[in-house]
């Protein structure tokens, strides 16, 4: 494999990669706790916007919604805002548009994850949590959000992997990661087939890296896994 | 922000050709990819390393991949070398139909694979001890018992998988092809509404995904008719 000394290029686009990714999952994981809140909250218009949200964006392809996002983002924000008031121009970042579709894809799929941890939480926690006489945020926050941080982990490592090959679908609109460098060195270099299996090594290596730390957490919060004192 | 539905109405026509293509692509790939997850999955479940080291290497390299990178790989990446460029295959690989379509049967097939062998292991043992007792031979045994048995358990999750592949289909508009994603954004490029297209043409990817569910349903309710069947009174 001969990258005629174009490795940096692809280093500097792993590097871009990386950030994008870990900042969608910050994004996606506020979306996806917000999402699970609303799908079991009593009030029947979020649970209906939930189940909405995640129906919608589960049944259309991530790279529509990065072009949707890319092309017609400012288009959006602009009519949101215009409902504040404000009439300027907005101009969406590339950046922002692509970190900001795959946190609504993240958030899609991790609302279900959580959700399902959240209901794996027994019932008689938040009654117990309730009769200690703690308000239902901090009910939330104390007790059934580390559970469900421990419960989620699994589904949620796999989501990242998903996310981080997600992230190849914003070369299509010219943001540097990864693959994006990938396609200039392969032009310039007339090799295709070399960059584009480094770029797919490189892949590899943080599917991979991906899994050992998934595999950590994992670990971490199960106590009973380390032989803890029981 | 202005929204126009006439251009809506007057290019869903073209949508709807793109939306063939995507139906086109994901039925021969779907089926292409069944077709090589079947052999990867009984090797991978199988007991000796030197077997399903294969399939591991594989199924490894396809699902801790981005597909975009595959599909790049095969169609920009086969041009490299002379010696493709010089073979029968040239014919094959210069399309960027044959492109994607071996790209995603690729992909899909390690997916399918991996679905098909946790069901391969979730036969119980006693069914197929009782194969051994009747004196199959092994190939009778994964003919008749253990492909059956895997069928009916694996459907369920291989229907999420033909979803996620008709979502990955869109890719196939990155090398040119005019699916519904590639129809939706060739008519941009001419109309400039974004919005309107993209919005039209996800409705049809959800109208898809609803087909595509109700129909893997019914094949359930054939296939596990077991389950469904109700109790003689």
């Amino acid at each position: 494999m001969d990258l005629h000394g174009y490795g940096e290029l692809l280093l500097s686009g792993l590097w871009m990669t990386i950030k994008l990714a870990l900042t969608s999952l910050f994004f996606g994981l506020i979306i996806g706790l917000s999402g699970a809140a609303a799908k079991l909250s009593s009030s029947r218009t979020a649970r209906a916007i939930a189940t909405t949200y995640t129906t919608v964006v589960r049944g259309i392809p991530e790279l529509l919604l990065v072009l949707t996002l890319y092309f017609g983002g400012s288009q959006l924000l602009m009519f949101f805002a215009s409902m504040f008031g404000y009439e300027e121009y907005i101009d969406v970042g590339q950046f922002a548009a692509a970190v900001a579709a795959l946190s609504i894809a993240f958030g899609a799929y991790s609302t279900e994850v959580f959700r399902m941890a959240m209901q794996d939480v027994p019932k008689g926690q938040w009654e117990s949590a309730q009769a200690m006489g703690m308000t239902p945020l901090q009910t939330f926050f104390r007790i059934i959000l580390p559970q469900v941080w421990r419960l989620a982990i699994p589904g949620l490592g796999n989501l990242f992997q998903v996310l981080l090959k997600d992230t190849a679908l914003v070369s299509v609109v010219g943001l540097d990661e990864l693959m994006r460098q990938a396609s200039v060195g392969a032009a310039t270099t007339k090799s295709p087939f070399d960059f584009y299996l480094a770029a797919a090594l490189l892949y590899l290596l943080l599917t991979v890296g991906t899994t050992l730390v998934t595999g950590l957490l994992e670990r971490m919060s199960k106590p009973e896994l380390r032989g803890g004192r029981t | 922000m202005s929204w126009e539905w006439g251009v809506i109405w007057q290019y869903l026509p073209k949508l709807l050709d793109g939306a063939w293509l995507t139906i086109e692509l994901v039925a021969i790939s779907g089926l292409l990819g069944l077709v090589i997850a079947v052999p990867l999955a009984l090797m991978r479940a199988s007991e000796k390393k030197a077997i399903s080291a294969f399939p591991y290497i594989y199924i490894f390299f396809f699902r801790g991949t981005p597909l975009l990178v595959q599909i790049f790989l095969i169609y920009y990446g086969a041009s490299q070398f002379d010696a493709v460029k010089n073979s029968f295959l040239w014919p094959v690989l210069r399309e960027p139909y044959w492109c994607a379509i071996i790209a995603f049967s690729l992909n899909t097939a390690a997916y399918g694979a991996e679905l098909i062998r946790a069901a391969i292991q979730a036969i119980p043992k006693g069914e197929i001890e009782a194969c051994m007792a009747l004196g199959m031979s092994k190939f009778t045994t994964i003919r008749r018992i253990i492909l059956r048995r895997a069928a009916g358990i694996v459907l369920p999750g291989y229907s999420n998988e033909v979803l996620l592949m008709l979502k990955s289909s869109a890719l196939a508009s990155t090398i040119t092809l005019l699916d519904l994603t590639g129809m939706a954004r060739t008519i941009i490029a001419r109309t400039y509404t974004p919005l309107e297209m993209f919005f039209a043409a996800g409705m049809v990817y959800l109208a898809m995904a609803a087909v595509l569910i109700l129909c893997f349903r019914l094949m359930e309710r054939k296939l596990n008719r077991y389950q469904y069947a109700k109790r003689p009174v």
